[in-house]
């Protein structure tokens, strides 16, 4: 079978790929080569003097013991978000994946969250769990629970947790929901009938045949956890009580933009990059090997 | 098809541009501001006024988000060559304009150079003494400013059969009191928790929040608020904050709802606080000066400034600083001074247009509107209370915030809290110092 396409003129594929290209290189490759750059320079915020200090930037970070500490708390976060949303998902996409009544409503309802903005879904939790405003806070504190996310940092980060892993749920729910559905019912059915019992199935037949899904999911909900949960840091708790809820993206956005220092900022960008790539390799060189494709 | 209906759009646009141009001869002033509400509806009754009043110019306000926000706009339009001519700076921002020098132009050459009648004598020093070098030289122009006053709920004092309280002492009996009858859940809050606990409390005072005159001479100022006063006024704050006879609400003013709701009855917080308080409040209140230590000598001194002033950003036309020259004129005009008070609540910055709105008997039925005023103008602001020019103030606060939460949550005590913000403060003064044109 012959799998390479003819083109007639040279230009023709190069032409086809451009726009593509175009966008990768003004959109990715463009900032992200001014990102290094910066991260080189010493500059006042509005550009009027800068001076060239080789590795300053990145020096000065890393005898900082509270960006280690940042780092730290960044993958806390991250695993608590992916954790906590993926397997919520799964749970609600094996009960919707079963035939019932409505069923295509509480599949909607479920997936509806999505499309809430990050800044909009902060808002809300913090509407619902403000300590002297929220609806809920005021059951919690009837239930004798000491509620004060603005001073307790534990509680800023539960909170935190919470509404990011809340809203990503929807999105993973959605693939699972598709994973599922494209599990053949014939091999349930067999280890059915060989007696195996539902949870039984599920961990030997049906999660094996959706790790693809999980793999997949894991690699987006921890790229997520890293640079999508800033809008809601910024609305529910911008970074306080202390530093507790202070994650790697926020730390560029507050130094950067609200501190002026846009060398550290920059360079910070530049760790966060390399950390996220790594991150990403090792889940395809490690992860992807336990896949069943 | 599409494309010829693309051009016949095109051309008719082109048509239009053209027959509209000569309505545009007027030269455009860019004002970026951060008001929102009545009170941008103050800034966009200005604009049009002035647009009135003459032809030659027009000044268009754009609403940029908050303060800084709208900072970061500009700075972020500046380095991309379209800055605005006029950009509403919050008083944090201070230092940081300042030093940049070239990307700004000082009020009073911008005046100097338009030929622009200008006489800084008519201000109120307490007002633009935060916006001007040591040498009186005014740099940017107030527009909209304000002080900490207590906003104090009257009906729930006096269920507790309590007077205002003056000092800080008599605030934390009264709040006490609150505590225990009714207000289980605060006794009494503050929002702007450093500027209201540090910034304020130091000037009020007359103890120094840095030294150089809290970095007004000079950028290689230090911080120097891990003293005493500041110490013992927060151990207060963690020990009360324990049982919420104070409670903390928050690092900007989230929290003022729990004023208005009833929930906080004495609370700390911007005279600009006023518009809220009164569209919501269902009760008496009033604002009091902030309370003092009486066993401080000589306090309460004066109080400083919040709020913002306005930057002219450098880099325009002579032609167009006129117009911006104009436009400032025409704002300290007396009578405008006055409309802007009462619509916003903001503070005059004219000695005329404050004695007008005496004159006119405005403070009589409106006390608390006065107490700012007489908060700035207490005593002749000395070296600890003229204002404040650090560098990267708006992240200092964070940090400063960052350490009381700490202290309050009883992570660490109030000293290692208050040795830890001015530590960390320091570096970050030290790095602003680096990046600072000299």
């Amino acid at each position: 079978m012959q799998k390479q396409a003819i083109f007639q003129s040279k230009l023709l594929p190069f032409a086809l790929v451009a726009p593509q290209l175009a966008i990768v290189l003004i959109f990715f490759y463009w900032p992200a080569v001014q990102a290094v750059i910066q991260s080189f320079l010493l500059q006042d915020a509005f550009g009027l003097s800068t001076s060239f200090v080789w590795f300053e930037n990145y020096l000065e970070l890393f005898s900082d013991p509270a960006y280690f500490e940042t780092i730290i708390r960044t993958f806390f976060f991250s695993f608590a978000i992916a954790g906590s949303s993926l397997s919520v998902a799964l749970l609600l996409a094996v009960m919707a994946d079963k035939p019932l009544r409505g069923g295509a409503v509480y599949r909607t309802l479920l997936i509806w969250p999505y499309a809430v903005a990050p800044p909009v879904v902060g808002v809300i939790w913090v509407f619902m769990l403000h300590p002297s405003l929220g609806v809920l806070s005021r059951y919690l504190r009837a239930a004798g629970i000491e509620w004060n996310p603005l001073l307790d940092g534990n509680q800023a980060a539960t909170l935190v947790i919470l509404a990011a892993a809340w809203k990503q749920i929807s999105y993973n729910f959605l693939f699972f929901l598709a994973g599922l559905a494209s599990i053949p019912k014939s091999v349930l059915e067999a280890a059915a009938i060989d007696g195996a019992r539902p949870m039984r199935r599920f961990w030997t037949v049906t999660f094996p045949l959706l790790s693809p899904t999980i793999f997949f999911l894991l690699v987006v909900n921890i790229v997520y956890a890293f640079f999508d949960t800033f809008g809601i840091i910024d609305t529910m708790t911008r970074g306080g009580p202390g530093k507790s809820t202070e994650t790697l993206v926020y730390k560029v956005y507050n130094d950067g933009l609200i501190g002026g220092n846009l060398g550290s900022s920059a360079a910070q960008s530049v760790i966060l990059m390399v950390m996220v790539i790594v991150l990403t390799g090792i889940q395809f060189r490690f992860v992807e090997r336990k896949v069943t494709y | 098809m599409a494309l010829r209906h693309f051009g016949a759009a095109a051309a008719v646009a082109i048509a239009v541009g053209m027959t509209a141009s000569p309505a545009l001869a007027a030269t455009e002033i860019q004002w970026w501001h951060a008001m929102t509400g009545a009170n941008n509806d103050v800034i966009v009754k200005l604009a049009n006024d002035f647009n009135a009043s003459q032809s030659d110019y027009k000044v268009v306000p754009t609403y940029k988000g908050s303060y800084p926000d709208t900072m970061n706009a500009g700075i972020a339009a500046f380095r991309a060559g379209n800055a605005p001519h006029i950009m509403q700076v919050f008083e944090v921002g201070t230092a940081t304009m300042m030093a940049a020098t070239g990307a700004v132009k000082p009020v009073y050459k911008l005046m100097a150079d338009a030929g622009e009648k200008f006489d800084p004598k008519i201000y109120l020093p307490a007002i633009t003494g935060y916006y001007s070098t040591s040498k009186g030289e005014m740099l940017s122009f107030p527009f909209n400013s304000s002080s900490t006053v207590m906003w104090v709920n009257l009906d729930e004092l006096k269920k507790v059969n309590a007077e205002i309280p003056k000092t800080w002492p008599e605030v934390f009996e009264v709040a006490k009191k609150l505590h225990d009858n009714g207000h289980p859940t605060c006794g009494f809050s503050n929002s702007w928790v450093t500027w209201v606990n540090l910034e304020q409390l130091s000037a009020w005072h007359n103890v120094p929040l840095a030294s150089k005159a809290n970095g007004l001479d000079g950028f290689d100022t230090k911080l120097e608020f891990n003293a005493p006063l500041q110490e013992k006024h927060l151990e207060k704050l963690v020990e009360l904050q324990k049982d919420k006879t104070y409670d903390y609400a928050g690092r900007t003013n989230q929290g003022e709802g729990r004023f208005t709701s009833g929930e906080c009855a004495i609370y700390l917080t911007s005279s600009a606080f006023f518009g809220n308080v009164k569209a919501q409040a269902k009760f008496n209140f009033t604002a009091a000066p902030m309370p003092y230590y009486p066993d401080v000598k000589g306090a309460p001194q004066n109080s400083i400034i919040g709020g913002a002033s306005l930057w002219v950003m450098g880099g325009k036309s002579a032609d167009e600083y006129k117009g911006v020259a104009k436009f400032l004129t025409f704002l300290s005009d007396t009578d405008r001074q006055v409309y802007i008070h009462k619509a916003s609540g903001y503070l005059p910055i004219t000695k005329a247009a404050y004695e007008k709105a005496k004159a006119e008997g405005f403070y009589k039925d409106q006390p608390y509107l006065e107490t700012p005023l007489l908060e700035l103008t207490n005593k002749e602001p000395t070296e600890n209370s003229r204002g404040l020019r650090l560098g990267n103030m708006v992240q200092l606060r964070d940090v400063w915030a960052e350490e009381i939460e700490q202290a309050l949550a009883g992570k660490k005590t109030a000293k290692q809290a208050l040795d830890a913000s001015v530590e960390r403060g320091n570096t970050m003064l030290r790095q602003f110092e680096k990046t600072a044109v000299k």
